[in-house]
C-alpha cells in the first residue's frame, strides 16, 4: 500500500541562507563566532557520578529546579559515554538535578525504539531529526516543546530549525549535533603513493585500480550492521537522479522499478569490486580500522569516523584525516553538492511513567543541551559529532571539523540518510538493510527483478497511521 | 560389558589385541576432546594477550609475547559486569526455587492422583515449556506493558523492565520442563507411601512437604543445578523484556558489548569468558547434578 | 500402617492405582481425600495452570489473532486494523526472506539430525565403557552445552573472523583470500551450524550415555554369546531397545532447530545469510519496523510447524502416562 503521509527531509538550502547569507562568502567560523557569544568551554567536572546507575541523590548545588531526571542515551561507543558523563555532571553541577542515566547500545536502541516509546521511556531521550521524529510525535509519543524552543531558538539556524518541527508546527526537539557523510583518507598514504583526490567518478575508478595494483583495499565498508550500504545508495542516487527524486522516492512518490534507480545500482556495481572481500562480516568500526591502518585507501563514511582515529591515541593519526566530497557522476545533479548530513536531536517523550514529576527537569535538560558549551562538551569526546549551537565555540575546531562546516553550508541539498529519511518499516533490518545485503552480494544479478522485490515489499506494508 | 574371558591362548592373544586397541582408543579420545575443547582454549589464550600482542603481523596465530590481565578487568569494569552478575543472581535464585517449588507440587499431584484433566494439563505445561519463546513474545511484551504491579517493586509500575516480570516468564516456561522430570521420578516413589499416609490422616500438603519432598531431593538438586544453568544463560527473554542497560543479566548484556568494544576481541574473549566461567565451575563441580537432572526427564523407560 | 486396609486385603484387586481412591473390602469405593485436601489440590495445580494458561497460550492465541491484523501496536487497535489473510499472502508470496528463513530453519534441523546427532551417538559408545578418564572426556564434550548460545556465538566469532584461527591456520587471512566465513551469505548458515552443532552434540552424549547405561546388560551378553560383533549388536540389540531416549533426542533436535535464535543474532542479527523464523518474528514485530500484524503471522507459522513435534511427542508421553495410571 502506498504511503499516504507526505513528507519530505528537510531542504538544508536554508541551512546555506542562514549560515552563508549573513558574511557572503566569509568563513563558516566566523560566522557562527559571529552569530552569537563564543563561550569558552565550561570546566567538565572529572567525576563521571551519573553513569549507567539509577538515579544518584541531588549534588547540593545552586539554583531552581530539584528532583532528578531520566535520561535514555544511545551514546555508547566510549568516546561518546564519556562525553555523557561529562555533561550530566556539568548538568547536575549547575542545575541540581540529577540524572538517571539509561544507557544503551547505539544500534539497540534504534531498533527497539518503538517499543521504548510506547512502553516506559525515559523521559528524555536522543534520536533522529526529520522523518523519525515527525512520524513519532504524530503518533503522540513525543512531547512538544515549543516553550523550551522559545528561548534558545535564537542559538540555531533556520536550517536546524526546520529539522525539529513536526507536521503539526509543534516543535518536538532540540538539535545537538550534525555530521557530514563524505570520502575519508589518510593525507599521508596519498602523499606516500603518489595519489591525487579524484573529482570525477572515472577518476575515483582510476584511483581504485591502482591502489589495488598497490596492494591496498581501495574503498573500505563494513556492512554487517546493515545501514552503512545506505550511505553509498544515497549519494549515487543524490548524484544520478538529484535530491528531488530521491526525496520522492523515500516518500513512495516514485517507484523503486524506476529505471532511474537502476543506473545507480548499475554504478554502484562498478565499485563493488573495490571493496574488501570480507566486507560483510566487517562493522564500520572495523573497516575504519583498516583505513587507519594503512591497508585500505578511502571510506566513505561519516565523520564520525574520527573517532577511530582518535582511540589510537596518537595524535598524528587524527590529523593525518581528511575528506573529500564524493565525486560527481558528470549528471546535472552535480551542481547540488548534495549530502547525507544527518541531525541528532534530544526529545521528550510523553509516555515517561516519570514524566509528571520531571517535566520541569527534562525542559531543564533540553536547555541544557541546547548550549554551544554542552555540546561541544560531547564534541570533544566524539570529534565527530559537529555541535549545531550557533553559540558553540569553534576556536577549538580541528581544520578537519571546520572543513566539515564548509562542506554542509556549501552544500544545497542536504539529506538525512535513508533510515532517517523514510519509513522506519521499510528500512530497518526487515526490510533495506537485507535487501542492499542482497543486492552486494551479487552485484551483477537480474536488477529489474531485484528492484521490483524492493517496490513489492513497499508495496505491502500498511498504512502508517 | 565384554564378554568374560577365559584361559585359552586365544584369549590371552585377544587380551593383547584388546590393550591395543584401548591405547589407540584413548588417543583418539584425547586429540578428538581437545579438538573439542579447541575453541575455548582459543578464546582464553586470546583473552590474556593485550591487544598491541596481537595487532601484529602474525596477528592471533602466533606465540603471545605477553601475557596480561588487563582485557579481564577492562571488560570487567568496561562492561559493568559486577552489576549485571548481581542481576542475574537476582533472577536466577528466586526462578529456581518457585520454579522447584511449583513443579515438584504439580509433579506431585500429576503423579499420585488420577483425575480426568490430569494428562491434558500435564501436556499443556509440556508443550509450554517447548514451544519457541518467540511465538508468544510480542503479546507478552504488550502485556508486560500493560499489567500493574506495585510500586515498590516496579518503577514504572509495569512487569515490563522489572525483575519481577523476568523472573515470572521464566519461572512459567521452565515449570514445564521441570514438572515433566519430576512428575517421571516421583512415579517410580513407592505408591503406597501417599495412600498410606492419606489413610494416616495426614492432608495432602503435608504429604507433599514431609513424605514426597524429602524423597525428591536428588531430583530436585539435580533440577536446581540444571534450573540455574538454564536461567543464566537465557539470551532471549531478558533481552526483549528488559530494557534497563543497568538490569540486563549478563548473559543478554554480551550483547550491548560489541558496538562498545570496536575492534577489540581480546576484550570480547576476556568479557566471553567471564561470563561463561560461572556455568562451567557449576558443571564441574555438581557434575554429577547436572547430567542427572537432564537424564531424569529422558529415561522414561 | 494401620488400617482396614492393611490389615485386611493385602492389596486392592488389580495393578495397584497409585491414586488416592482406595477400594475397601467390601467394593464401596470412597475418598480418602478431606475436602481440605481437595481445595489444596485445586489450588496446587489451578494457580501454576491459570498462570501458565495466562502467560503462555493466551498469548499464544493472542499472537493468532493479532497475525490477521496490520496492527503497528502504536494506537489503539480497531476493526479497520483487520487485513484477513493479506499477511500470510505477503509472507508467502512477496516477502523475500521467509523461504530463505524456512530453508535455514530446515538446514538447521538436517544438519543437527544427521551430522551433529550421529556424532554424538558415536562418541556416547565410545565412552560407554569402562576405562579411566570417561569422566574427563565427557566434560570435554559437555562444557559447550553449559555455556549459553550467546557466549558460544562469541566463541566462534573469534574462531571465525578474518585474522580468526581458521583463515589463519587455512592460510586465508590474506587481503585477496580471505574466507569471509561469517559475512559471505552461501557460507555463513554452515560456520553458524558447526557452532551449533558443538554444542548439540554434548548434548546428545550424555542423553545417550544415560540411555546406554540403562540397557539390560543380559541383552548384550546374549548378542555376543550368539557371535555378533560390536557394530551389530548395537544396531540390532541396543538402538531398538534405546527408543525412548531416540525419541527424546528427535523431539530435543526439532525443537532445537525451530528456536534457533541466539547464535545468529548475536553475530549479525540474522541478515544476510542467517535468517531464521525466530528472528524475522523479532525484526518485523519487536524493532523499529513495529509491524507487529506481519510479525505475529511468522510467529503463527512457526507456531505451527512446533506443534507438529510437540505434538508427536505429547501423543506418545500421554499414551505412556496413561498406561502408567491404569
Amino acid at each position: 500500500m502506498a504511503d499516504p503521509i507526505e513528507t519530505r527531509p528537510v531542504s538544508r538550502r536554508t541551512v546555506l541562507k542562514g549560515v552563508a547569507g549573513v558574511a557572503g562568502l566569509a568563513t563558516i567560523p566566523a560566522i557562527i563566532a559571529a552569530c552569537g557569544p563564543s563561550g569558552a568551554s565550561t570546566a567538565p567536572s572529572a567525576a563521571g557520578s551519573a553513569a549507567a546507575s539509577q538515579p544518584a541523590a541531588s549534588q547540593p548545588a545552586a539554583s531552581a529546579a530539584v528532583g532528578s531526571v531520566s535520561v535514555g542515551s544511545n551514546h555508547s561507543d566510549p568516546g561518546e559515554a564519556k562525553g555523557m558523563e561529562e555533561i550530566n555532571a556539568a548538568f547536575t553541577a549547575e542545575t541540581g538535578i540529577a540524572v538517571a542515566l539509561n544507557k544503551v547500545d547505539h544500534g539497540t536502541f534504534q531498533d527497539q525504539i518503538t517499543t521504548y516509546l510506547t512502553g516506559t521511556p525515559d523521559s528524555a531521550y536522543t534520536w533522529f531529526s526529520g522523518f523519525r521524529m515527525k512520524f513519532f510525535a504524530d503518533q503522540g509519543l513525543n512531547t512538544a516543546i515549543d516553550d523550551v524552543w522559545a528561548k534558545v531558538k535564537g542559538n540555531y539556524t533556520e536550517g536546524f530549525a526546520n529539522s525539529v518541527v513536526g507536521n503539526d508546527g509543534k516543535v518536538y526537539g532540540i538539535p545537538v549535533d550534525y555530521y557530514p557523510w563524505a570520502v575519508f583518507y589518510r593525507k599521508s598514504l596519498f602523499t606516500e603513493k603518489g595519489y591525487t583526490v579524484p573529482k570525477t567518478w572515472d577518476e575515483l575508478k582510476a584511483l581504485s585500480t591502482k591502489m589495488q595494483a598497490d596492494g591496498l583495499t581501495p574503498i573500505a565498508f563494513g556492512d554487517k550492521d546493515g545501514w552503512p550500504a545506505m550511505g553509498t545508495f544515497d549519494i549515487l542516487n543524490l548524484r544520478q537522479n538529484g535530491y528531488d527524486f530521491h526525496v520522492n522516492l523515500m516518500a513512495g512518490k516514485e517507484k523503486w522499478t524506476d529505471p532511474k534507480v537502476t543506473t545507480v545500482f548499475q554504478k554502484w556495481a562498478e565499485i563493488v569490486p573495490f571493496h574488501a572481500k570480507d566486507y560483510a562480516g566487517l562493522t564500520w568500526q572495523n573497516a575504519a580500522d583498516t583505513l587507519v591502518q594503512k591497508k585500505s585507501g578511502m571510506y566513505l563514511l561519516g565523520l564520525f569516523v574520527s573517532a577511530q582515529f582518535q582511540a589510537t591515541n596518537n595524535p598524528a593519526d587524527l590529523e593525518d584525516l581528511d575528506f573529500f566530497p564524493f565525486p560527481t557522476l558528470g549528471t546535472q545533479f552535480d551542481a547540488e553538492n548534495a549530502l547525507d548530513a544527518p541531525i541528532d536531536t534530544w526529545q521528550i517523550s510523553s509516555k515517561s511513567p516519570k514524566l509528571q514529576d520531571e517535566l520541569d527537569a527534562a525542559k531543564a535538560y533540553m536547555e541544557f543541551w541546547s548550549k554551544g558549551s554542552t555540546q561541544v562538551l560531547m564534541f570533544k569526546n566524539q570529534p565527530g559529532l559537529i555541535p549545531t549551537a550557533n553559540d558553540a565555540d569553534t576556536s577549538t575546531y580541528s581544520p578537519l571539523q571546520k572543513k566539515a562546516q564548509e562542506i554542509v553550508s556549501k552544500a544545497t541539498k542536504i539529506t538525512q540518510f535513508l533510515d532517517r529519511d523514510t519509513r522506519s518499516d521499510f528500512a530497518g533490518a526487515n526490510g533495506m538493510q537485507s535487501f542492499l545485503q542482497n543486492f552486494l552480494k551479487d552485484p551483477t544479478q537480474d536488477l529489474a527483478a531485484y528492484q521490483k522485490t524492493i517496490q513489492d515489499f513497499w508495496d505491502s506494508l500498511p498504512p502508517l497511521t | 560389558m565384554t564378554a568374560v574371558a577365559t584361559t585359552t591362548p586365544v584369549a590371552v592373544r585377544r587380551t593383547k589385541r584388546i590393550r591395543w586397541q584401548r591405547v589407540v582408543l584413548h588417543l583418539f579420545l584425547i586429540s578428538l576432546a581437545i579438538v573439542w575443547l579447541f575453541p575455548l582454549l582459543w578464546v582464553v589464550y586470546t583473552a590474556f594477550r593485550p591487544y598491541s600482542d596481537t595487532a601484529g603481523p602474525d596477528g592471533y596465530v602466533s606465540i603471545a609475547k605477553t601475557l596480561t590481565l588487563d582485557n579481564f578487568t577492562s571488560a570487567w569494569n568496561g562492561a559493568q559486569l559486577p552489576q549485571k552478575f548481581l542481576n542475574t543472581l537476582i533472577v536466577a535464585v528466586p526462578a529456581v526455587i518457585v520454579t522447584l517449588f511449583v513443579s515438584s507440587m504439580l509433579g506431585f499431584v500429576f503423579s499420585r492422583f488420577s483425575f480426568k484433566l490430569n494428562i491434558l494439563l500435564l501436556m499443556l505445561f509440556t508443550a509450554g515449556n517447548l514451544l519457541p519463546p518467540q511465538v508468544i513474545i510480542v503479546p507478552l511484551t504488550k502485556l508486560y506493558l500493560f499489567l500493574p504491579l506495585p510500586k515498590l517493586i516496579s518503577d514504572n509500575g509495569v512487569w515490563y523492565d522489572q525483575y519481577f516480570g523476568l523472573i515470572a516468564i521464566n519461572i512459567i516456561f521452565q515449570t514445564g520442563f521441570c514438572t515433566f522430570v519430576l512428575s517421571n521420578y516421583m512415579k517410580t516413589l513407592s505408591k503406597e507411601l501417599v495412600e498410606a499416609a492419606l489413610v494416616d490422616g495426614a492432608s495432602v500438603w503435608t504429604i507433599y512437604r514431609k513424605v514426597i519432598l524429602p524423597l525428591c531431593r536428588p531430583a530436585l538438586a539435580a533440577l536446581a543445578v540444571l534450573e540455574f544453568t538454564f536461567i543464566y544463560n537465557d539470551f532471549f527473554w531478558a533481552l526483549f523484556l528488559m530494557k534497563s542497560g543497568s538490569k540486563r543479566p549478563v548473559t543478554s548484556g554480551l550483547n550491548d558489548l560489541q558496538g562498545a568494544f570496536f575492534t577489540d576481541n581480546n576484550q570480547l574473549a576476556a568479557a566471553a569468558l567471564l561470563v561463561a566461567i560461572p556455568t562451567i565451575v557449576v558443571y564441574l563441580v555438581l557434575s554429577k547434578q547436572f547430567v542427572r537432572g537432564l537424564t531424569l526427564g529422558s529415561a522414561k523407560g | 500402617m494401620s488400617g482396614p486396609i492393611a490389615s485386611g486385603a493385602s492389596a486392592p484387586s488389580g495393578p495397584p492405582t497409585g491414586g488416592a481412591v482406595v477400594q475397601p473390602r467390601r467394593g464401596r469405593k470412597y475418598s480418602l481425600l478431606t475436602r481440605r485436601d481437595k481445595t489444596t489440590l485445586a489450588l496446587m495445580v489451578g494457580i501454576p495452570t491459570f498462570l501458565c494458561l495466562f502467560f503462555i497460550w493466551f498469548p499464544t492465541i493472542v499472537s493468532v489473532l493479532l497475525s490477521f491484523t496490520n496492527w503497528r501496536g502504536i494506537s489503539a487497535i480497531t476493526s479497520e486494523n483487520f487485513v484477513g489473510i493479506k499477511n500470510y499472502v505477503t509472507l508467502f508470496t512477496t516477502y523475500p526472506f521467509f523461504w530463505p528463513a524456512v530453508a535455514h530453519n530446515l538446514l538447521w534441523l538436517l544438519f543437527l539430525s544427521f551430522i551433529a546427532t550421529p556424532i554424538g551417538i558415536f562418541v556416547a559408545v565410545l565412552l560407554d565403557r569402562e576405562m579411566r578418564g570417561t569422566r574427563i572426556y565427557q566434560s570435554a564434550f559437555f562444557i559447550p552445552v553449559v555455556l549459553s548460545l550467546a557466549v558460544v556465538g562469541f566463541i566462534w566469532q573469534l574462531m571465525y573472523t578474518s585474522q580468526g584461527f581458521i583463515n589463519s591456520v587455512l592460510g586465508t587471512n590474506g587481503r585477496d583470500n580471505t574466507i569471509d566465513w561469517l559475512g559471505n551469505p552461501s557460507l555463513n548458515i554452515w560456520a553458524v551450524l558447526v557452532a551449533a552443532s558443538w554444542r548439540h552434540v554434548g548434548y546428545v552424549m550424555v542423553l545417550y550415555l544415560a540411555g546406554l547405561k540403562s540397557v539390560d546388560p543380559t541383552l548384550r551378553e546374549a548378542a555376543a554369546i550368539d557371535g555378533a560383533n560390536q557394530r551389530q549388536t548395537f544396531i540390532r540389540v541396543v538402538f531398538p531397545v534405546m527408543r525412548p531416549i531416540n525419541i527424546v533426542i528427535i523431539v530435543i533436535t526439532v525443537i532445537e532447530s525451530l528456536r534457533a535464535f541466539d547464535i545468529a543474532y548475536i553475530i549479525n542479527r540474522g541478515k544476510n545469510g542467517l535468517e531464521l523464523l525466530s528472528i524475522l518474528i523479532v525484526n518485523n514485530s519487536l524493532s523499529e519496523a513495529s509491524l507487529i500484524g506481519f510479525g505475529t503471522a511468522i510467529a503463527v507459522v512457526l507456531l505451527v510447524i512446533s506443534l507438529v513435534p510437540i505434538t508427536i511427542f505429547l501423543v506418545r508421553t500421554s499414551r505412556s502416562s496413561a498406561a502408567d495410571q491404569i
